[in-house]
């Protein structure tokens, strides 16, 4: 059984279509990267999984549960994009508060070396930089010791530095045990972590596959090409995709 | 499970308390304004039989107890409700109800660190004497007013956009204070004015404190009570229906 899934989703707010019946899958252990240009409906698959957003027509599930319910709350975490974050909480503190939400979270310091934040705990939020506040915000994600993962952009707008040890952190989830659903239009960040792929353009799965199968399927060498190349049959112009 | 109210608490508590523009203004905004009117200039003036001292002790800590609410509620959730903390939380397996108990808390203890430092204020520096039961009265009835306040709060937090929420709150906020009568007896506003403040919700909330105070106030202090439940109740409803809106909203 997936741990999570989308059985012919569609989603419309108002005029707009932003999922037309998308089939999607989770398995155990696997990292799926949601791959798709801005506006092609990842965060809307994700806001669904999560319980934040209904379904228009079609059924979402996570661990067999609705995604709203506290059931499929207690095993996975997640990493949303955030404009602002309490600034004037510790650290600490706030891994110490979205610990509590949970039945059994990991220890608070082995959240803290999970997310790479040894040696900042106490600072305010306010006082971090960019990457060190991605790297709180996915050990609020991690704390509850889930089963499942949600990481909606996690390295957006991070330096490379800071994007190459978020993925390490990743991984290692991923070696635990740990299921992740990762939306991203990084393509280089798909490739480095994913073990399958999903491409969404418009609402629609354009394709799906490992990433050398998506290679392979479109005869390009790197995911990138791929991926302008599934574009381009989709009939999306590529100026469109590269903003 | 009341380990997590207890902890959502503490952190807000924590949080708000380190917020200077929060913490700093909501206490030293009404015990200005009462340095001012009320001490400083208080000795030539009284009102009825009752000391200005006095008199104002009563509407100034209703005007404080306004503010820590109206502050917590409206500018601290339009805030995070607008940049995306509140999805998060969410889509947590918090409780839901500890987001809003935590805030109430917040608002509660400002309001009564508030009212507590006006009550010194005013038996120290201002002669002002009661029997224990009723400074206890009043320190309860104005510190319970943040219960209907909240829910106006809410309501703001739950409609306002997360920048200009601090502004809609200050424009709320003190012209209500002052058309109300709690910067000065309402009888000394033009005619006109005084017409309009039974439409406001801390006109009721100011003349409950007064009439504990036995201060000349205005209609029966069980209408007043029914006001503030109704007001309360509405305002409840209005946060209510604009948050299960938002949730069906948003981009793609």
């Amino acid at each position: 059984m997936p741990v999570a899934e989308l059985r012919g989703v569609t989603k419309r707010y108002g005029e707009v279509q932003a999922l037309r019946g998308i089939d999607l899958s989770i398995e155990r252990g696997e990292l799926l990267a949601l791959l798709g240009p801005n506006g092609a409906g990842k965060t809307t698959a994700v806001r669904i999984l999560l319980g934040l957003s209904k379904p228009t027509a079609g059924e979402a599930m996570v661990f067999g549960h609705h995604p709203a319910s506290q059931e499929a709350k207690l095993r996975r975490g997640a990493l949303l994009q955030v404009a602002k974050v309490p600034e004037t909480l510790k650290v600490r503190e706030h891994i110490e508060l979205f610990s509590s939400y949970y039945e059994k979270p990991l220890p608070i310091a082995e959240t803290i070396a999970a997310a790479g934040l040894g040696g900042i705990e106490n600072r305010l939020f306010g006082a971090l930089s960019g990457g060190q506040r991605q790297r709180v915000l996915f050990a609020l994600a991690i704390c509850g010791n889930p089963d499942l993962l949600f990481l909606d952009e996690p390295t957006v707008g991070l330096d490379v530095e800071s994007r190459r040890t978020l993925w390490a952190h990743i991984r290692a989830f991923v070696k635990r045990g740990g299921s992740v659903l990762l939306t991203t239009h990084y393509l280089e960040e798909a490739d480095a972590l994913a073990h399958r792929v999903a491409v969404i353009d418009r609402g629609r799965i354009a394709a799906e596959g490992t990433p050398a199968e998506i290679k392979a399927q479109t005869k390009t060498s790197g995911l990138e090409d791929a991926f302008l190349a599934i574009m381009r049959e989709s009939g999306n112009a590529p100026e469109e995709v590269l903003q | 499970m009341s380990r997590v109210y207890w902890m959502e608490v503490k952190m807000e508590l924590r949080k708000m308390t380190r917020l200077r523009q929060y913490s700093l203004s909501t206490i030293c905004f009404p015990l200005t304004f009462y340095i001012f009117f009320g001490l400083a200039m208080a000795p030539s003036f009284t009102f009825g039989a009752m000391s200005m001292s006095k008199y104002l002790l009563a509407t100034y800590g209703a005007f404080g107890v306004m503010g820590a609410t109206l502050y917590a509620f409206g500018a601290g959730v339009a805030v995070e409700r607008g940049l995306g903390w509140l999805e998060v939380k969410r889509a947590s397996p918090m409780p839901p109800g500890a987001y809003l108990i935590a805030k109430a808390a917040v608002s509660i203890t400002f309001g009564a660190v508030v009212v507590t430092l006006l009550f010194a204020l005013g038996a120290i520096f201002g002669g002002v004497r009661m029997a224990a039961g009723q400074w206890l009265l009043l320190w309860t009835a104005l510190v319970a007013g943040a219960v209907p306040f909240g829910a106006i709060g809410l309501a703001i937090g739950s409609i306002a956009g997360p920048n200009s929420a601090t502004g809609v709150v200050n424009m709320i906020y003190l012209p209500m204070g002052f058309l109300s009568g709690l910067w000065m007896p309402i009888e000394v506003l033009p005619k006109g004015l005084q017409h309009l403040a039974p439409f406001l919700p801390s006109y009721h909330f100011g003349q409950i404190a007064l009439a504990i105070l036995g201060a000349p106030a205005q209609g029966s202090v069980l209408l007043h009570v029914e006001a503030l439940v109704g007001f309360g109740l509405v305002f409840a409803g209005v946060a209510w229906v604009a948050q299960s809106r938002e949730h069906e909203k948003m981009y793609g």
